[in-house]
């Protein structure tokens, strides 16, 4: 079906499905009957914007090379951004509206708005700290793009209006399920096209080569740039839905804790493998929330949570320090057992 | 203006790093077509035109021209644009990416498209991947290389990592190819090898092609027009015949005279 159908048909019926399937998903998730399904429902939704967070900076630290620590601060941008806007512009108007499915369908668009409006502040935030990457490299970029980090932090915490230091309560729950996943979906398959294409090719010859890209002919300028606007904006999207969906925002879980742990995502998947991005995301979601009852059998109740998980992370990293796949997706590395894979054969001479 | 139809016009270039003068008055015109050498004794300045022309460091003073533009203000990636590309003396593939990619990315000035074409996969998209495909796969053909399309670049032998990256480079469609020292660290057999490819790629691709070597063997043997350096001076300039029996050159290579030295 995929050939002859114009491109933009054939990318709406796949989002139909997509859309269609999330539905299902959504009201399925709902109406299973279990103690606490509220819970696992909220992990579920926690774990999809981990998964967006962590694809969208594989984009900049995995395929550009540019090591970013800020990325919790593209995050704060699009939450407190997406909340202001609808907390004192939207909200106010939904009210009015008598209740019902218009009031509904008008929600959910004032959602997207908000939602795509934190993410684009966001994208702008990623433009100006992609600027100095232009002379920055390795460590020295890392240091700028974290206190760049801070900076949003510390900047936020001083506007009373969006809560201070007091947090930002009061925003209403639109965020759920759906628009979780769905930008998550959506995420992983403009990750993905990017890095399928000569702007990926681009971005990966940057990390693998600069002076040889700028050889080629690529403005390593640009594409960095590039890498860093599309990586934020994609985390203030994520952003923006995490607000939605948690109500309160706190300039403290933007510290650069934050950025640290989608660092560990991307890393413990491997730089740049996409897959790997997602993986590690599910996992390092979902350990700690595992880890709880651990306490239960220990003696005097003491939780050793934490323990556990960086004991898990430093063992991890020393039996594989590239990452689970390294550089590659999930299915090559499981493929290769089967077919050795071309790229990874010796030479024949 | 640069002279009308010269590929490559490099005027009076002169450069200084404080107070030293690396190179000084460096004058060289390519035509269409030449197959030109520019060697030297180690420390002679090449590299450091090598550089100038490429647009990694600017001269100091006196100006180049590729294609009749003055590429001072323009940055690596513009110049090449231009139609020059170039190979690296210490090859530098894209190591961790397939062959193919490599080859590819060379392309990157012709295949190039928005990533909004990228994300939505338009029609611009497809034929512009078509054809990068197409077109990468032709070159490896030509260098025997097809059957490792899907191969790391780093997992090539030695000699063909220095051919993957000619191919590279000639994915631009460039109209001037600069191969910095291509023989570095090739044994006698893979030089023969290389010397055949460049004149291959010279006749089959209709370009002009300057080659910066310390093997003086190679250059004369290769080009029709040979320019030695020495200490950032033009010492000799002519045809291979003509170059090797200048005692200038005699003397920069192997020292000199017994007598002159006063043995």
């Amino acid at each position: 079906m995929t050939k002859s159908l114009p491109w933009w048909l054939r990318d709406l019926l796949w989002l139909a499905l997509f859309v269609a399937v999330l539905v299902g998903l959504a009201y399925g998730l709902d109406a299973i009957p279990i103690v606490g399904m509220a819970y696992y429902n909220r992990i579920l939704v926690l774990m999809g914007i981990n998964i967006t967070l962590a694809v969208s900076l594989n984009i900049i630290n995995g395929h550009a090379g540019q090591f970013s620590l800020g990325h919790a601060g593209f995050m704060a941008v699009g939450a407190y951004f997406s909340a202001y806007l609808t907390f004192y512009h939207f909200a106010p108007r939904l009210d009015k509206m008598p209740a019902g499915t218009e009031q509904w369908l008008m929600q959910n668009v004032f959602l997207v708005i908000a939602v795509l409006c934190g993410g684009l502040l966001a994208a702008l935030a990623g433009y100006l700290v992609g600027l100095p990457s232009l002379r920055l490299r390795g460590d020295y970029l890392a240091i700028v793009t974290l206190g760049f980090g801070e900076i949003i932090r510390v900047f936020i915490l001083n506007i009373d209006k969006i809560g201070a230091a007091r947090g930002f309560s009061g925003i209403p729950h639109w965020g759920n399920f759906f628009w979780v996943f769905l930008v998550c979906g959506l995420a992983i398959v403009i990750s993905w096209r990017l890095v399928q294409s000569s702007v990926g090719r681009a971005f990966l010859a940057v990390r693998e080569d600069q002076v040889a890209a700028e050889a080629m002919g690529i403005d390593t300028t640009r594409y960095k740039v590039k890498a860093f606007v599309i990586g934020s904006f994609l985390a203030g999207v994520a952003g923006g839905l995490y607000a939605h969906y948690t109500m309160y925002l706190n300039p403290q879980t933007f510290m650069f804790v934050k950025s640290f742990e989608v660092v560990a995502m991307v890393v413990l998947g491997g730089l740049g493998s996409i897959s790997g991005s997602v993986v590690a995301a599910v996992i390092l979601t979902f350990l700690p929330e595992g880890l709880r009852s651990v306490k239960d059998y220990m003696p005097g109740g003491r939780d050793p949570r934490m323990v556990i998980y960086s004991i898990m992370l430093i063992v991890l990293m020393l039996t594989r320090p590239q990452g689970l796949f390294g550089r590659r997706e999930l299915w090559q590395v499981f493929g290769r057992k089967k077919k050795r894979d071309q790229s990874e054969a010796p030479p024949v001479q | 203006m640069a002279n009308g139809n010269a590929l490559l016009d490099a005027r009076d270039v002169t450069i200084r790093f404080g107070g030293l003068t690396a190179v000084s008055h460096f004058n060289l015109g390519i035509q269409p077509h030449e197959l030109v050498g520019l060697i030297g004794p180690n420390g002679a300045g090449k590299t450091t035109v090598f550089n100038m022309l490429t647009g990694v460091y600017k001269p100091t003073e006196g100006q180049i021209f590729v294609g009749g533009v003055s590429t001072h203000d323009f940055k690596p990636y513009q110049i090449t644009a231009l139609g020059m590309a170039r190979t690296f003396q210490n090859i530098r593939l894209f190591k961790e990416l397939s062959v193919l990619d490599n080859v590819k990315i060379g392309g990157h000035i012709h295949y190039k498209y928005s990533a909004a074409a990228a994300v939505l996969k338009t029609n611009r998209f497809h034929e512009a991947e078509e054809a990068a495909e197409h077109d990468a796969i032709e070159l490896l053909k030509i260098f025997g290389l097809e059957n490792r399309a899907g191969y790391y670049a780093k997992n090539l032998p030695y000699g063909d990592q220095r051919r993957l990256e000619i191919a590279r480079a000639l994915s631009a469609q460039p109209k001037l190819l600069l191969l910095d020292e291509p023989a570095a660290g090739l044994n006698d057999r893979e030089t023969r090898d290389l010397l055949q490819t460049i004149r291959d790629i010279h006749k089959r691709f209709d370009i002009a092609i300057l080659v910066i070597e310390h093997n003086m063997e190679l250059v004369m043997e290769l080009c029709e027009r040979i320019v030695v350096l020495n200490f950032g001076k033009t010492i000799a300039q002519g045809t291979p015949g003509q170059v090797r029996e200048n005692p200038v050159v005699i003397e920069a290579y192997l020292g000199e005279p017994a007598e002159a030295a006063g043995i």
